[in-house]
This record gives structure tokens, C-alpha cells and sequence, in this order.
């Protein structure tokens, strides 16, 4: 059964009795919307990291970039929800939320089109610490591994974290594993990290959790000519494998500005 | 040479804010910005800026700053501490200075600022501001993500912060008389997003508890210790958006507060989030503070949302003109004296 035809109760987390502040039903699926304080609502979609829910997170967010609401200051999707922070005194939370319902009852549930990213990286040894460990773990060879990692096309659930970090998912099942039970105090910009059925590259130097298996020459947040995050929610990412040598090349082009990484196309809005 | 501030020692976490980067948290991009607006705002306001403009935020212990321009016009707004205008940066001893005014320093002078109490920060406005590049809109150092303020990190000795004047508007210096920047005794909130993830007695134990502001605290969270707040079950919790000002409760039960700095998204549920006109004092709270939590209703808080906005508004009008007073201007003569080598006979005592 598709995610939005669920029952609400079974779609979220059955340690939530009521506290509803708005429940609704549309073509789009069940949601809710919470208030978080004054000046922000959450429309959350479900409570789980899920394609469907995703979608419906993303075609809001997506309208909503569209038809800019006077008074609303930044909308964040994530996971399974959007995150609206607003100006309380020229936006009353009565006119936002009304707005809301109607644009989700108005709204195409599909899923939006997305640039298609081929992004290069390296999963040498050298720059894998995990590699093995990730092998012996999931009982593959560390070229399975690299194999079944850069064989999926990733789908851009949100960006978070870290300026410019994307989680991309969903992993084959083959590589999902926990979290490392003690995250590393650092772990350097570039890093290609899994974790849990999430994957992602680590923009920049953090203690992290994951398990590194390789490393990516890019920069994800451009200055010229104007400041953005390289990639956004909705994009398609494959990982193009490089050797050892051409990631030092290309790392060596990044440092200095000329790397110059382009989407290679968009994927077509489908239904859901 | 570019008229600066030199950084002669930087305090324990100087850093450049303004009223932060709003509208990129979609790429992960934290808000940022001076954890008490308002005070940042009444700094700006002494020495004649638009409020928002980028100050030195510091916190716990305050940076001393020499001045390298012909003039410049700084004013204090925020913690209480001791602050000396030293006639030279080898002085020992400076003329103190209170806060909520501004003064005008002159070439070779410098300003040392000693720790702070009764806050965490302390905001020290330019006259004119730094002459730095906004990233994203800004001049806020981003602490995590690392850009924006003065080269992205907190200030260290020996850095030269470009100002865009090299000489002030001639007139007198301003106090605030009638600002209240002190740190509160309570915070009020509002419940959610996720309060439906704890029990009543934890929502009990929430409001009727005091905690303590844990050292490993800083611009991103502010790590509380309490009683726990028990969760009604290990529900696993997928991230979502966070704001400023919302109290995540990790599974140990633990509340953080989180602050400008924070991760857009966040993996924990939020019992309850600060009303935005507490959030500058939220800001103000030190290491070791006790606050309690108050429930309010959505109309209460935009009442006090008007009333902190009417205060901004009005900050200007309470400027008042500090007369030049034969004390200041015979202290001027000694540290001119001083300058040109000519020994008063007297220690340097303002």
C-alpha cells in the first residue's frame, strides 16, 4: 500500500497521543501541522525516511518557491517534513496555516523534477579508512562494495548538518550498517560516508559517525558568481569512480576554483 | 594604511555577528548571527549605525583592541565587565568605562575588556562597522560551517579588522540609560512540535524544575542539566527542522536550547521552544546560570513579540549626550601627555 494511502495513526509513530494542533486529509496523504513557537510550523508528512513521504515534502516546498507568501522567511524540507519560519507580526499563524491547507489540497502529488548529477570520487584505500572494515562487515569483497555503493542513482532527501551536505538514499540493503559506536572526533572535508540506509559527502572537516569509504574532490558550497549550495532536495546523484591520481588532479583543480561541476540533466516530473 | 582594529588579545570567543543569514537554511546553511539581537542593536544605535550592522560579539572574557585609524567611535552593550580605555596597549592602567555608552578613541589608544558577568556576551559596536565582505547577506561567523565575520573563526591576536572610517562624526558620545540587557531567571514557551513524545510527568518535570546551563554549552546549543525528561518511549525520531530557541531533549533527557549556530535540522524531539521576544535573553544566559521554563498561549507571546519590537523601535530615542566633562578632558590631556613622552607624575586613573 502506497505511504500517503496509509491511516495517519499507522503512517506516525504510535508514541503520539493527540497534540494536534491541525490534522488534514487531502489527495495528498495525511499531515499535520505543529507549531514550533511563534515564528515557525511544521507540515509534517509522516514520521519515517520514505520516498512518498519525501515527495509530498518536496512538491510543497516546490510550490511554495513558485508563489512566495508575504511574510514567510524561509521554508526548509527534510526527511518527511517542511519547516516554515515566519515574520509573526505581518503573518498571522491563522493566515499560514489556512494557506497552507489549500495549496496541499491544490496540490499535483508527484514527485518534481530534479537535476541529475554524475559526481566524481574515489574509493582507493588510501582515502577509505572504512573500506574494509565496510566489506568484512557486510560480508563482500571491498570491490562489491564499491560496485553495489556507485551501481544506484541516490535521490537528494534533504540537505542538513553541514553547509551543503545532501542525504542521498537510499543505500542497497547490502550496505546499510549502524552508526560507528564512538564517532571519530574528525573526519576530513570530502569524506563519502554511509551510515543506516543514507550515504552522503561530508563538506566539510567534522566529528562524524559514519563509515568512510572513499573521498570526493568537490565543493559543495560555491561563492562565484553568487553564493549556493551545489546541490538541492529532489536532485539525482550517481558516483562516478576515480583513481587515486585523477581525485588528487581534481582535488587539486578544486582548491583552486576551477573545478567546475555541471548537472548532466533533469529527470521528468512523474506521478507518484 | 586601511584605518583597523588590531586584535591585541582576543578574549575567549570574540567573533563578528549581525542579525545573521536567514533564507539558506535549505542548504544547510545555519541562520547564525548575535545570540542577544538587542543588545547588538542598542550598540549599533550609540554610535549612530543602522541597528543591524556587524559588531564584536564577545563572550566570557573580552578582547583588548588597539586602535589603528585616525579615530574611531566604539560603544559596550550587554554583560557587565571591566573596561579600561588604555592610553597605549602597554599601559596597565586605563581609564574605566561603563557599558551602555560610547566613547572615542584616538590613534595609539586601545580598549581592554577583562571577563564579563551577569551575561554571556557583550557587544562592541564601531562607528561606520568593519570593512568586511558579507557572505550570503551577512557578516556573521558561521562557527560551524565556518565563513562569513572575519575570516570565518573566532578573532585571534594579531589580526587587523578593517573599519570603514577612518575618522568619526564630531559630537558627543551617547549612553542608554533606560536598557535592560540582563540575563532572566525564566524562559517562556511555547509546547511542540513534539511534546506528544513525553509523558505528563516529564512535561511536570519540564516546567517545574530549575537547570543549570552546562559548560558544554556554546553559539550552537545550550546543553541543560536537570532532572531528566523521560520520553514515553524509545520511538525512533527522524530529523526534522529546528528553530531558535527550541529545546531538544536527547534520549537520555537532556534538554539543549538551541541557539544561532544550530543545525538546520535536528534528530531529537522538541518538548517546547522559546518565544522569539525571550530568545535575546535566552542569548545572555553564562555557563552555570539557572532558568526555568514558563508555559504561555500563542497570544501572549506575540503581545511581548510587540512590546520587544516597540523597545527596538525605540532604542534611538533614549539615546541621551554624554556632556564632555573637565574629567574627560583633563584624562584626554594625560594620555596626550603620556603619548608625546611627557611624564605626569601621576598614575593613569580614570
Amino acid at each position: 500500500m502506497p505511504e500517503r494511502d496509509r491511516p495517519a495513526d499507522e503512517q506516525l509513530s504510535a508514541a503520539r497521543p493527540g497534540g494536534m494542533q491541525a490534522n488534514a486529509k487531502s489527495e495528498t496523504g495525511a499531515y499535520r501541522i505543529l507549531p514550533a513557537g511563534d515564528s515557525a510550523i511544521v507540515i509534517e508528512f509522516g514520521d519515517s525516511i520514505d520516498r512518498n513521504i519525501n515527495s509530498q515534502v518536496l512538491a510543497l516546498a516546490h510550490r511554495l518557491s513558485q508563489e512566495p507568501i508575504e511574510g514567510l522567511i524561509e521554508y526548509v524540507p527534510t526527511f518527511r517534513s517542511l519547516m516554515l519560519h515566519y515574520d509573526p507580526l505581518s503573518l498571522p499563524v491563522s493566515s499560514l496555516t489556512a494557506h497552507i491547507v489549500k495549496l496541499i489540497q491544490d496540490l499535483q502529488f508527484r514527485e518534481i523534477s530534479g537535476r541529475v548529477w554524475h559526481l566524481p570520487v574515489c574509493y582507493d584505500a588510501q582515502v577509505a579508512p572504512d573500506l574494509n572494515d565496510v566489506a568484512s562487515r557486510t560480508g563482500l569483497s571491498p570491490a562489491q562494495v564499491v560496485e553495489a555503493h556507485s551501481a544506484v542513482t541516490y535521490h537528494v532527501y534533504m540537505l542538513g548538518f553541514l553547509p551543503g551536505m545532501a542525504y542521498l538514499g537510499d543505500l542497497p540493503a547490502a550496505l546499510v550498517l549502524p552508526r560507528l559506536p564512538t564517532p571519530r572526533l574528525k573526519v576530513p572535508a570530502g569524506s563519502l560516508a554511509i551510515a543506516t540506509t543514507m550515504t552522503c559527502i561530508i563538506p566539510l572537516e567534522t566529528p562524524s559517525g559514519w563509515h568512510l569509504i572513499g573521498r570526493s574532490p568537490i565543493s559543495f558550497l560555491r561563492w562565484r558568481p553568487h553564493p549556493e549550495a551545489l546541490l538541492a532536495a529532489g536532485d539525482k546523484v550517481n558516483f562516478a569512480p576515480v583513481s587515486l591520481d585523477e581525485y588528487e588532479k581534481l582535488a587539486a583543480q578544486s582548491a583552486s576554483g576551477k573545478l567546475n561541476i555541471m548537472p548532466v540533466g533533469e529527470t521528468a516530473e512523474g506521478a507518484a | 594604511m586601511i584605518p583597523a582594529l588590531r586584535v591585541v588579545k582576543p578574549g575567549l570567543r570574540t567573533t563578528i555577528q549581525d542579525l545573521g543569514r536567514p533564507g539558506y537554511q535549505r542548504f544547510g546553511i545555519s541562520v547564525s548571527g548575535a545570540l542577544d539581537p538587542v543588545s547588538l542593536r542598542a550598540a549599533n544605535a550609540l554610535v549612530g549605525n543602522p541597528l543591524g550592522t556587524g559588531a564584536l560579539e564577545a563572550a566570557y572574557v573580552g578582547p583588548t583592541l588597539a586602535v589603528e585609524a585616525e579615530e574611531v567611535r566604539l560603544a559596550f552593550v550587554g554583560a557587565h565587565a571591566t573596561i579600561e580605555v588604555l592610553p597605549d596597549v602597554s599601559a596597565i592602567n586605563g581609564q574605566r568605562m561603563n557599558t551602555l555608552r560610547s566613547v572615542r578613541l584616538r590613534r595609539g589608544e586601545a580598549v581592554r575588556i577583562g571577563s564579563l558577568s551577569r551575561g554571556a556576551v557583550l557587544y562592541v559596536a564601531v562607528e561606520g562597522g568593519f570593512d568586511i565582505t558579507a557572505a550570503l547577506g551577512s557578516v556573521s561567523t558561521d562557527t560551524r560551517g565556518r565563513f562569513g565575520g572575519w575570516q570565518g573563526r573566532a578573532l585571534m591576536a594579531d589580526d587587523r579588522l578593517p573599519l570603514h572610517n577612518v575618522r568619526v562624526s564630531d559630537r558627543d558620545d551617547y549612553r542608554l540609560a533606560e536598557l535592560d540587557v540582563s540575563p532572566p531567571r525564566r524562559l517562556r514557551v511555547l509546547l511542540g512540535p513534539q511534546h506528544d513524545y513525553f509523558p505528563d510527568d516529564a512535561i511536570n518535570t519540564f516546567f517545574g524544575s530549575t537547570f543549570a546551563v552546562s559548560t558544554d554549552s556554546d553559539r550552537i546549543g545550550m546543553r541543560l542539566q536537570g532532572p531528566p525528561i523521560v520520553q514515553a518511549n524509545e520511538a525512533t525520531f527522524t530529523s526534522d527542522g529546528t528553530a531558535t530557541g527550541s529545546i531538544q531533549v536527547t534520549g537520555s533527557g537532556q534538554p539543549i536550547v538551541l541557539l544561532p549556530d544550530r543545525q538546520t535540522t535536528g534528530g531529537y524531539p522538541k518538548i517546547a521552544t522559546i518565544i522569539s521576544a525571550d530568545l535575546p535573553a535566552l542569548g545572555r544566559l553564562s555557563i552555570g546560570s539557572q532558568i526555568a521554563f514558563e508555559l504561555v498561549t500563542l497570544e501572549d507571546a506575540l503581545n511581548l513579540r510587540r512590546e520587544l519590537s516597540a523597545v527596538i523601535a525605540g532604542i534611538r530615542d533614549k539615546l541621551e549626550p554624554i556632556p564632555r566633562t573637565n574629567v574627560e578632558i583633563s584624562a584626554r590631556l594625560r594620555v596626550s601627555n603620556l603619548i608625546s613622552g611627557v611624564v605626569d607624575g601621576q598614575n593613569w586613573i580614570g
